[in-house]
């Protein structure tokens, strides 16, 4: 494992109220990768990525302790701006969720945000985002239209163009396509090993095929606790804890 | 918690056994009509391998299946590949004992050259192996497995043992001795290739329970 480093965490722990769903998680996450994080529901998948653009901290009486740094930066530290983390560290949800605007405001909607006015430049940094999500070919001639009249997949690619259109270095999936059919689905996963060229990649799945088939890591939670991390093609023939084994084959539970 | 794949591996494990006790069968009657130099036995060998080829096939599109339609994973991923490859080497196992009784077929009407000493030990180890490393399949049991392919290098000792004494006490000696000296010599080389086999199935099952692989790394057994 001689990548490089884009996200380390460090022992970190997290906690709902007085309940744990993170324990001492120590992972590192490579650029230019495509990290999976596996494991059934509540294991602590989607707790975790959401600590690494800071969103778990607008749920209210939530606990933190340990470290997440990105690009050697601690992300928590008191000078460090969330807004700013957000940015670089973009997030795509499991339902796709535009803006009910026009296609091309939903994907300018953050360069306004930080304060970008030029409106040329506002058009480039739109039709490049849309071609890196692979959704410009079937926008470019209603980009005025509602965001809404789009297909749940040219949804979901266009949320992804929402956060390029940024200069995020790192995108984080939460099952991206569980709500898509397969056409979509495929249209993801393509544009994800696509995009792991200049941007790094943590997808959360439930789908053990769809890890196996995009990632170059994957980490199983389990309880709230990394189990086991490893290269996908290790992890999916020969992983070394039997509860990975028990998870990957179905046997669990 | 019990699968429904469950139920389909176990299936794909009782036909490679009917495949195996078909084989370990197959490699018994060559030996046999070898003492013998009995022909039915010779053509019901001959016969009966059909069988066994058609077995292969099975085997191979069960797993085929299995692939497409359940996706396994891990020890399910290894359990099934290994199972493909490890019906190839028993058919291949059959095969040889095909090529035996045939050799046998040569031998049938004459005087036999000389006592066989080394061969019926080679048949033996023969046959040991190709069951240890069926019994080891059966019961995931790797150190079985390790001990099948330690015992490949005893096959080549044996095999080159009855080429050196055909060759140089008969053959050379007496070149119209080829007739009966060709066959035998031939037998102990279809014997060593049948160990051969056992060792690829023993090498596949120490893969398919601990994930080493140790075909071409044999330092890796221990």
């Amino acid at each position: 494992m001689d990548n490089e480093m884009k996200i380390k965490s460090e022992n970190v722990d997290f906690f709902y109220g007085k309940t744990q769903a993170l324990k001492n998680i120590n992972l590192d996450i490579y650029k230019n990768q495509v990290t999976a994080i596996i494991g059934p529901s509540g294991c602590g998948k989607s707790t975790f990525i959401r600590l690494l653009n800071r969103m778990n901290e607008l749920v209210p009486n939530t606990a933190l302790s340990g470290k997440i740094y990105l690009d050697g930066m601690d992300i928590f530290a008191p000078s460090v701006d969330a807004v700013e983390i957000r940015r670089q560290v973009g997030m795509v949800f499991q339902k796709p969720n535009p803006f009910p605007k026009s296609i091309f405001d939903n994907t300018s909607y953050g360069l306004k945000v930080n304060g970008i006015k030029d409106r040329s430049f506002i058009e480039e940094r739109v039709e490049w985002s849309l071609k890196k999500a692979a959704l410009w070919p079937e926008v470019k001639d209603r980009l005025h239209d509602s965001a809404l009249k789009l297909s749940g997949g040219q949804q979901q690619r266009l949320c992804i163009a929402r956060s390029l259109a940024v200069e995020s270095k790192v995108i984080l999936f939460d099952e991206p396509c569980a709500s898509l059919d397969p056409i979509s689905t495929a249209k993801i996963e393509e544009l994800i090993t696509e995009l792991k060229k200049e941007y790094t990649i943590v997808i959360v799945t439930h789908n053990m095929q769809q890890a196996a088939r995009v990632s170059d890591y994957t980490a199983f939670f389990l309880m709230g606790e990394l189990i086991e991390f490893g290269k996908t093609q290790d992890i999916f023939t020969k992983p070394k804890d039997s509860k990975t084994e028990a998870y990957i084959t179905g046997r669990f539970g | 918690m019990e699968r429904h794949l469950d139920q389909e591996l176990t299936d794909l494990k009782q036909q490679l056994l009917k495949m195996g006790t078909l084989v370990e069968t197959a490699i018994f009657e060559s030996v046999e009509s070898l003492k013998e130099l009995n022909i039915e036995r010779v053509n019901k060998i001959i016969g009966e391998d059909k069988i066994i080829d058609e077995m292969e096939n099975e085997i191979d599109e069960r797993c085929l299946d299995l692939l497409a339609l359940r996706q396994p994973m891990a020890i399910d991923l290894r359990f099934i590949t290994m199972s493909m490859k490890i019906s190839t080497d028993l058919e291949r196992i059959a095969d040889l004992a095909v090529d035996i009784a045939q050799r046998v077929q040569d031998l049938v009407g004459k005087p036999l050259l000389k006592p066989l000493i080394d061969i019926p030990k080679l048949t033996k180890l023969a046959q040991q192996m190709t069951k240890d490393s069926l019994d080891a399949f059966v019961n995931k049991d790797a150190e079985l497995a390790g001990s099948v392919i330690l015992r490949d290098s005893e096959a080549d000792k044996l095999r080159n043992l009855v080429q050196k004494e055909l060759v140089d006490d008969y053959m050379s000696k007496d070149p119209s001795s080829a007739s009966r000296a060709v066959p035998l010599l031939l037998i102990a080389r279809h014997l060593e290739r049948i160990c051969d086999h056992a060792t690829n199935i023993a090498e596949d099952v120490i893969y398919m329970v601990n994930a080493k692989v140790v075909k071409h790394h044999p330092e890796e057994i221990k």
